[in-house]
C-alpha cells in the first residue's frame, strides 16, 4: 500500500467517485502492475476519455491525458507511434470505449498497437446519470430505458477477438488478485491488450435495478461469474446467466510500432537509392 | 537558388511541412486534400517521421495531438466534411494548448457538396466551428509558393503560441500547378516550442506568464503533468473556482489578443490612392488583382487588400481602408461570410458590396470588373 | 511569340490529359523559363467522364489561373469539342483527334488528325496519344520549344518507356509540320 502511494497524486484527493464505486480498485491494480514491472513513471502515459473512468489519470502520477469522449485510443495511438518508448495505458468506460469510441477500439485492435486498454464495464453511463450503454443487459432499467433495455448488449471480448488484439482478459473488481494478474499480464504484453473489468455502479445502475449496496453488487460478481477453466467443463445450460472471467487470449503477434520501424528502415533504403 | 519547379499547392504544403520540422501526420482520405497524405506517407518515413491513416477525422486530430504531446511536430489535412468532424478534438487542442497544424482544403458544401470543386465556405467554420470561446489563427495562401511559405508559418505559429493553427487552402490553390523557386533551407526560419527553463523543479503547464504563452514540456521529460479538456487552473488540473476559471480562460484568449498585431499579415496593392477597394483572399484574390490591373488601365482607381492571415482578422487595417475609400467590394466563393467582418468596421463609413459565387467555379476577373464598373 | 497563351486540353478521363498538361507546364516553366499555371477539372470517375486540363503560359505574372478563351484547344472527344469550341479565341487553333471527333465545327484553323490511331499504328500503343498530341501542339503552334517539350516528356514518363514516348513525340512533330 505504502508503495502504491508513490504513484498517486494525493493532493488531488478526495476523488470524484461515489462510495462503493469500483474504479478506484482498478486504479490500484494498474498501479501495482506498473510497480511490479518497475517502469519509470516518466515513461508511463495514462490516457482516458470522458466519464467516471476518465478521471483516473488525474489521480495518477504519470504523464496523464484526459481527452474527449471515446477518443482516448486515438490520442494514445499518436503518443505511442510518435515515441514507442512510452508505456501507454488507456482507461475507458463501457459507453466511452464501446459506443462513442467503438470505432477507435476495433481499429487499435486491428493495428495491434502496444497499448493496454482497460475497459471498466459497469453496465451504465454513470457520470451523466444512468443512461443505458452498449453493455446494459436486456431488460435492465436505465434513465433512458424506463421500460427496460430493449437493445441486446455487446460481448466485448468477442468484438475485440474479431478485430485482432494480442491479449484479451476479463476480470472483476471483486476478484482482486486475479485482476492484478490479468492487468499485469496485459501491461507486459507487447501488442494491443484489452482487459475488461466488471465493476459496480451502485449509484446509477444498482439502485435503479434493485441490486442493493455496493457490497451486494460485488457479491454478484462472485456468484455470477465463473473462471474460464471451469467454464470449459460446464454445459451451455449451466453457463446460462454466468459471465466467464480470466485470460481468453495471449498471443505473439507483430506489433504495430515495431512494424512501422521496419517500414522506416525500408523507406530510408529506397530513398538512398 | 533552387531550381524552378512545377508543383501543386498540395505538394508545396508537403515540402513546406517537412522543412518546418513536421514529423508526424495522422489523417483520413478526402478530396481535394488526399495528395498531401499520399506524398507524406512516402516522404515522412524517409526522414524517420511517422504517417498513419486513422479510422476517421476525429481520431486523426486525436493522434496528432497525442504525437505533439510526445514532442513531435504534427499535422493533418482534410476538406470541409472532415474539417467538421475535426472540430471536436481541435477544441481539446485549443483548451489543452497543444501545438498542431490542420490543413483544410475547402470544397463546396454543405455536407458532401462538391468534392472536386472550389469554395471558400469554411472561413467561418474555422473561426466559430467549435463550442466555447477561443481565438484562432488561420492562414490563406493565394499561390503555390505561398502555400509553401504559409505552412511553415502555420507550424511556427502553432509552436510559438501553443495551439492548433489552420491552413485554409481552397481547391484551386491546392490542385493548381505553378512554377515556383523554393528558398534554400538555411533561408527559412523554424521555431521550436518554448520549454520550461532547465532544472526548474515545479512546472505549471498553464502558468500565467507575461506573454500569456506558458512554456510547454513534452511528455517523458520528467514533469508528469496533467492535460485535460476540462477547464483547468495553471497546474493543469480541473477547477471549478470562478476566479481561477476567469483567470485562465482570459489568459487563453489574451494569448492571441495580445500578439495579434505581430500575427496579422495583409498585402496591399494600389490602395494608396484607391477610391474603390477590393478585399479578397485565397484564389479569389488572384482574380481580384487581375481586375484591379484592368481597372487601373481604364483609369479607375481601384486597390486590393488581401489578408494573408485571415484570423485574427485585420479589423484595424480594414477600418483604416474604410476611412479612405468610397466603396469596398468583397468577392468570395460563399454567400457572403467574410463580408460581414468587413462591414463590422466599415459601418457608417462606406458601402460594402459582395460578389459571390457558390457554383464550384472560381470567380472571374470580369465578374469583379463588372462590379467595379457598376459602382464607379 | 505572344505575351500570353491559354491552352485547354480536353477529352475524357483516362486519356492522359492531366499528365499532358503537367508536361506542357514543365516544358514552358522549367525548360523555356516562362511563367506558367496549370489547372484541371475532373469528375468523380477515375476513368471516363469529362476531363480538362488547362495551361496558361505567360512572359508576365499570371493572376487568374484559369483559361477563359483558349488560344489552343485540344479536343480528344466529340463532347469536349462541342462543349469548348464556342470558347475558342478568335483566330485560335483547334486540334482534334479525328478518331473520336467526327463532326467538326465550321472553322478554318483546325488540325484534324486521327491522333489515337496514329499512336497505335506508328508507336504501337494507344496510350501515348497524349504525347503525340503534345508533339502536334508544339510543332503547329510553337507555344513551347521542341527541346523543352522533349526534356519535359522524358523527365515525366515512367522509366523504360522513354524510347516509346520520344518516338510518339517525333510522330507528333511530323503531324504538326504536315498540318501547317
Amino acid at each position: 500500500m505504502a508503495k502504491s502511494l508513490e504513484y498517486i497524486r494525493l493532493d488531488k484527493f478526495p476523488h470524484v467517485w461515489c462510495p462503493g464505486c469500483g474504479i478506484g480498485i482498478v486504479m490500484g491494480s494498474i498501479i501495482r502492475a506498473v510497480d511490479k514491472m518497475e517502469i519509470n513513471k516518466n515513461d508511463v502515459v495514462m490516457v482516458s476519455g470522458i466519464g467516471c473512468s476518465g478521471r483516473m489519470p488525474g489521480y495518477c502520477d504519470f504523464n496523464t491525458l484526459h481527452t474527449t469522449h471515446g477518443r482516448a485510443l486515438s490520442f494514445a495511438t499518436g503518443i505511442k507511434l510518435a515515441n514507442p518508448k512510452f508505456k501507454v495505458i488507456t482507461v475507458m468506460g463501457d459507453g466511452d470505449a464501446l459506443a462513442i469510441g467503438g470505432n477507435h477500439l476495433i481499429h487499435a485492435a486491428r493495428r495491434n498497437i502496444d497499448i493496454l486498454a482497460i475497459i471498466i464495464n459497469n453496465w451504465i453511463y454513470g457520470m451523466t446519470g444512468g443512461q443505458y450503454s452498449p453493455t446494459t443487459p436486456l431488460g435492465s432499467f436505465a434513465t433512458t430505458a424506463p421500460y427496460g433495455q430493449v437493445e441486446p448488449p455487446f460481448d466485448v471480448l468477442k468484438l475485440i477477438k474479431g478485430s485482432g488484439a494480442s491479449y484479451i482478459a476479463r476480470g472483476t473488481v471483486y476478484h482482486i488478485r486475479e485482476l492484478d494478474k490479468l492487468i499485469s499480464g496485459g501491461l507486459q504484453k507487447k501488442g494491443f491488450a484489452v482487459v475488461e473489468v466488471i465493476s459496480q455502479c451502485p449509484t446509477s445502475f444498482g439502485r435503479r435495478n434493485k441490486m442493493g449496496s455496493a457490497v451486494e453488487m460485488m457479491k454478484r460478481q462472485k456468484e455470477e461469474t465463473v473462471p474460464v477453466k471451469k467454464a470449459e467443463k460446464m454445459s451451455k445450460e449451466e453457463l446460462k446467466g454466468k459471465i466467464v472471467r480470466g485470460l481468453f487470449l495471449d498471443e505473439e503477434r507483430d506489433e504495430y510500432t515495431e512494424r512501422y520501424e521496419k517500414l522506416i528502415a525500408k523507406a530510408k533504403e529506397v530513398h538512398q537509392k | 537558388m533552387s531550381k524552378a519547379r512545377i508543383m501543386s499547392g498540395n505538394e508545396a504544403v508537403v515540402e513546406g511541412a517537412l522543412v518546418a520540422g513536421v514529423r508526424f501526420f495522422g489523417g483520413y482520405p478526402i478530396t481535394p486534400s488526399s495528395e498531401i497524405a499520399e506524398v507524406l506517407s512516402r516522404l515522412l518515413p524517409q526522414v524517420g517521421g511517422k504517417f498513419i491513416q486513422m479510422e476517421d477525422e476525429l481520431s486523426s486530430v486525436g493522434a496528432i495531438v497525442g504525437a505533439s504531446l510526445a514532442g513531435i511536430k504534427s499535422m493533418t489535412a482534410t476538406s470541409g466534411p472532415g474539417f467538421s468532424l475535426m472540430q471536436e478534438n481541435m477544441g481539446l487542442a485549443f483548451m489543452a494548448e497543444v501545438p498542431c497544424v490542420i490543413v483544410d482544403v475547402q470544397r463546396g458544401g454543405p455536407s458532401t457538396g462538391l468534392p472536386t470543386k472550389v469554395s471558400q465556405s469554411d472561413v467561418m467554420q474555422v473561426r466559430w466551428g467549435r463550442h466555447g470561446d477561443q481565438n484562432v489563427i488561420a492562414l490563406v495562401p493565394s499561390s503555390v509558393r505561398e502555400s509553401f511559405d504559409l505552412i511553415i508559418d502555420c507550424v511556427n505559429l502553432a509552436e510559438e503560441y501553443r495551439m492548433p493553427v489552420v491552413l485554409l487552402l481552397d481547391e484551386v490553390i491546392s490542385h493548381m500547378r505553378e512554377k515556383v523557386i523554393l528558398p534554400e533551407k538555411d533561408e527559412i526560419k523554424v521555431i521550436e516550442r518554448k520549454k520550461p527553463p532547465k532544472g526548474q523543479e515545479k512546472y505549471f503547464p498553464y502558468e500565467i506568464t507575461e506573454d500569456a504563452i506558458p512554456p510547454m514540456a513534452n511528455f517523458g521529460e520528467g514533469y508528469r503533468y496533467h492535460v485535460t479538456g476540462l477547464t483547468h487552473d495553471e497546474t493543469g488540473f480541473p477547477t471549478s473556482d470562478p476566479e481561477k476559471i476567469n483567470q485562465v480562460m482570459r489568459r487563453l484568449y489574451q494569448k492571441i489578443e495580445k500578439h495579434k498585431e505581430e500575427i496579422i499579415k495583409v498585402e496591399e496593392k494600389y490602395t494608396e490612392d484607391a477610391e474603390i477597394a477590393i478585399f479578397a483572399y485565397g484564389s479569389v484574390a488572384r482574380s481580384a488583382y487581375s481586375a484591379v490591373k484592368e481597372a487601373r488601365e481604364k483609369g479607375i482607381k481601384v486597390g486590393l487588400m488581401r489578408p494573408i492571415i485571415l484570423w485574427p482578422f485585420p479589423y484595424k487595417k480594414v477600418s483604416d481602408l474604410a476611412n479612405k475609400v468610397k466603396r469596398i467590394i468583397v468577392p468570395e466563393m460563399n454567400m457572403g461570410q467574410i463580408i460581414a467582418e468587413v462591414k463590422k468596421v466599415s459601418f457608417g463609413k462606406v458601402k460594402v458590396e459582395g460578389v459571390n459565387r457558390i457554383d464550384g467555379e472560381l470567380i472571374t476577373p470580369s465578374e469583379i470588373m463588372a462590379k467595379i464598373e457598376e459602382v464607379s | 511569340m505572344k505575351e500570353k497563351y491559354e491552352l485547354r486540353l480536353s477529352g475524357a478521363g483516362g486519356q492522359g490529359l492531366m499528365l499532358a498538361g503537367l508536361i506542357l507546364a514543365e516544358a514552358a516553366g522549367v525548360y523555356d523559363g516562362k511563367n506558367v499555371v496549370q489547372t484541371q477539372s475532373y469528375g468523380p470517375e477515375a476513368r471516363g467522364g469529362a476531363s480538362k486540363s488547362e495551361v496558361v503560359i505567360s512572359e508576365g505574372e499570371i493572376d487568374y489561373p484559369k483559361v477563359v478563351n483558349p488560344d489552343i484547344l485540344l479536343a480528344l472527344t466529340q463532347e469536349a469539342c462541342d462543349k469548348y469550341y464556342p470558347e475558342l479565341k478568335e483566330g485560335g487553333t483547334l486540334i482534334v483527334d479525328s478518331f473520336y471527333v467526327k463532326k467538326l465545327p465550321p472553322y478554318k484553323k483546325v488540325v484534324s488528325v486521327p491522333i489515337t490511331s496514329i499512336a497505335e499504328k506508328e508507336v504501337g500503343r494507344k496510350v501515348v496519344a497524349n504525347i503525340v498530341a503534345l508533339g502536334v501542339i508544339t510543332e503547329f503552334t510553337g507555344v513551347v520549344s521542341r527541346e523543352a517539350i522533349k526534356e519535359a516528356v522524358l523527365s515525366r514518363v515512367p522509366k523504360g518507356t522513354e524510347k516509346m514516348n520520344e518516338k510518339a513525340l517525333e510522330v507528333g512533330f511530323r503531324i504538326g509540320r504536315e498540318s501547317r
